[in-house]
């Protein structure tokens, strides 16, 4: 696990934001955007506005034409942001001119194709010039992405993150395990993105047989959308994602002038668990 | 003649992770990863079991009505004046193409697997047809996805699959296309693959769909060499020629002639309206490395890596990346490509269908229009293997509005002896 940074950060990472976190005795909380949705010019705002509300991390998705892992609502998201012109040069630009200022790691989740398409190199020095400091693809387990991509996020001081679903063996948990650093990402359904009604009951169950086998946090993510979630899934993991909750709620208030002010009450509403 | 060099069978394998060469591969989310090496685990244990393979070539022989016939054109060969042209008769299968093969291969899979459901995306709705005949046959509920685009153009076909009491499911994003088809299948199958088989149509996809759906074709080209040593005195064509659209058709043929150094192979692309990026399907000429529905591949795609849309007159062909195999085996100079045009497949249909009785699909229409580039060139003493991979009756309507819109003047050679002139697309000549 390297740690050559091309830029410091000025909490130090990941690790240091999990660690700090562990301090205060509660876990991490990971929203998602879509870079450029609704608009590149709007993004730095929502970004802020995560922050204020709360990010420990943010996790910016990179939109792909064809995202077979994620359901309607992020497919929207995506949409959206290749109509308003987004891709991951232009994600790349926005890290590059924000993350100083954001004070909190960024974590590309993207498809690998993008990333594929500049070449590994060339992508693993352009992002960490310009201050992500992991990269998750969704579509690269690690049998992929050990070959290819990892060796290059390394040389540049970037984390891998890869998932763990409900129906990685666990042989497959410890590969991702083994090849993951700052957190592994733990989908809590066998399903692409999207919010639920309820979580499953045996969730808790599911997290500690992961916990068990794996020493970076564990983060748990897929379908988390109220504050009670939020709550009951910080009870079992070291850091909660939501997603598709939030690109919701830049959907539905899109044209508002007051989006990123909504999004910080919502981030806030949903960290408040956490905050105790 | 020696035209290639074949590569040794071991070389021509794929690694354990699926790759040919640095193609192929198995690039899916997580969640799949496990259904995806059960499933390949399952393909290898069932495909060397008797049993398993009894049931296939009897379903084949008595249902799906295999040996198909090899069949020498021989109007069209006096008509082009060239090499001597032999079809492969795919189109007589059961359901109207080779599609049916792969098909009722792997929804038998799916079954002995214990799966009780099957979904499969579909393009010019052939795949879609023969996975809804296979689950009907077999007692499996059955879902297809399809975009809506290519609903309107194969409505036919949509109809066809609800007779057979599948649902078929409209995808109305992207370019409601086969990519977005698969991109729901995979969609789907991400959450419901406890239960559920994803019969996938052509040799690209993660592991092991490439070599398994490949492997369920194989039987076109092996029954297709046994017949030319028959008819043509020799198992060996010269020329043998597919479209290609994931390539699945090429695959089963060429599988057969790849460790024969004197047959060349030609896949034939979908050059679409021209050579404009987004206005055609031909990989091999605009396609760059990617990785798309699981596979790393030729895929259609602009700078930063996002897939651009495709357009072919043939639904089927209308699609960005290609099997892996297929750029493998191209790499090492043993599988050539060419592409033909919207207007060159038209005229290619028109051909076959007034020389011959045979009304193509608007896909192997694409092979027999390198056919009539190509045979006339050759000496009479020549072979050109064609795979007929599909029937017509589908696309009437699309080549009838194709011929609408450019003025009912498709000009097709006839042959001499009968009446001269251009033929007209008219709409009601069949």
């Amino acid at each position: 696990m390297s740690s050559r940074r091309k830029r410091p950060s000025r909490n130090g990472g990941i690790a240091a934001s999990f660690a700090a976190c562990r301090k205060q005795r509660r876990s991490a909380f990971i929203p998602f955007l879509v870079a450029g949705d609704p608009s590149l010019e709007a993004t730095p705002d929502l970004l802020r506005a995560l922050v204020a509300g709360g990010a420990d991390v943010i996790e910016l998705g990179v939109a792909f034409s064809d995202p077979i892992a994620d359901g309607p609502t992020i497919q929207r998201g995506s949409h959206r942001a290749l109509a308003a012109g987004s891709s991951l040069s232009a994600v790349l630009g926005i890290v590059e001119r924000h993350r100083e200022e954001l004070g909190v790691p960024i974590v590309l989740f993207t498809y690998y194709n993008p990333v594929h398409a500049r070449g590994v190199g060339t992508f693993a020095a352009q992002a960490a010039d310009s201050g992500v400091d992991g990269v998750l693809c969704v579509d690269l387990p690690p049998d992929e992405g050990l070959r290819e991509l990892q060796p290059a996020l390394e040389e540049r001081g970037l984390d891998s993150i890869y998932l763990i679903a409900a129906t990685s063996t666990r042989e497959r948990i410890d590969r991702a395990a083994a090849a993951s650093n700052g957190f592994v990402y733990y989908t809590a359904r066998s399903d692409v993105t999207g919010e639920r009604e309820d979580l499953i009951p045996t969730l808790a169950r599911e997290v500690k047989r992961v916990r068990r086998r794996v020493r970076l946090p564990v983060a748990v993510g897929f379908g988390i959308s109220t504050p009670r979630q939020v709550e009951e899934v910080a009870k079992v993991a070291h850091g909660v994602v939501v997603g598709s909750a939030l690109v919701r709620l830049v959907e539905e208030n899109a044209v508002e002038p007051d989006l990123a002010a909504r999004l910080e009450r919502r981030v806030g509403e949903l960290t408040a668990p956490l905050r105790g | 003649m020696k035209v290639r060099t074949p590569l040794s069978a071991t070389a021509m394998e794929p690694d354990e992770g699926g790759r040919y060469g640095v193609y192929g591969g198995r690039y899916a989310p997580e969640t799949l990863m496990a259904p995806l090496e059960e499933l390949s685990r399952c393909y290898d244990r069932l495909r060397r079991k008797r049993t398993f393979q009894r049931r296939l070539n009897h379903l084949l022989e008595h249902y799906v009505g295999r040996p198909t016939p090899l069949y020498f054109a021989e109007r069209l060969t006096e008509h082009l004046g060239g090499a001597r042209i032999y079809l492969k008769r795919e189109d007589l299968l059961h359901t109207g193409a080779h599609k049916i093969n792969n098909a009722l291969g792997q929804v038998l899979l799916a079954k002995e697997m214990g799966k009780t459901r099957i979904i499969a995306e579909t393009g010019a709705g052939q795949h879609g047809v023969a996975t809804a005949t296979a689950a009907a046959l077999l007692g499996l509920d059955c879902v297809v996805y399809m975009g809506e685009e290519d609903m309107r153009r194969q409505r036919l076909n949509v109809y066809r699959m609800q007779l057979l009491g599948a649902e078929v499911a409209p995808v109305d994003a992207g370019s409601q296309t086969l990519k977005d088809a698969i991109n729901e299948a995979f969609r789907d199958w991400v959450a419901s693959f406890a239960d559920t088989h994803y019969v996938l149509g052509t040799v690209t996809g993660p592991e092991p769909y490439p070599r398994m759906v490949r492997q369920f074709h194989s039987v076109i080209g092996a029954e297709a060499r046994r017949q030319l040593r028959r008819l043509a005195g020799t198992p060996d064509p010269d020329v043998a020629v597919a479209c290609v659209g994931g390539g699945s058709n090429a695959m089963g043929l060429f599988s057969a002639f790849l460790d024969r150094p004197d047959v060349l192979l030609i896949g034939v692309e979908a050059g679409g309206r021209g050579p404009e990026l987004g206005d055609h399907a031909a990989r091999f000429s605009g396609g760059t490395l990617g990785v798309l529905h699981g596979a790393r591949t030729l895929v259609l795609q602009d700078e930063e890596g996002q897939v651009v849309g495709t357009h072919s007159v043939s639904a089927g062909l209308d699609y960005p990346a290609v099997g892996p195999e297929h750029v493998f085996l191209h790499e090492h100079g043993q599988i050539e490509f060419t592409s033909a045009t919207d207007q060159e497949a038209i005229e290619g249909f028109h051909l076959l269908s007034a020389t011959e009785g045979i009304l193509p699909a608007l896909e192997s229409a694409h092979a027999i229009a390198e056919v009539m580039r190509r045979a006339p060139e050759m000496e009479p003493d020549r072979v050109i293997l064609v795979n007929l991979s599909g029937r017509g009756d589908k696309d009437v309507e699309s080549v009838l509005e194709y011929d609408a819109a450019s003025g009912g003047r498709v000009s097709v050679r006839r042959p001499s002896g009968r009446h001269s002139g251009s033929a007209s697309g008219d709409g009601d000549a069949e």
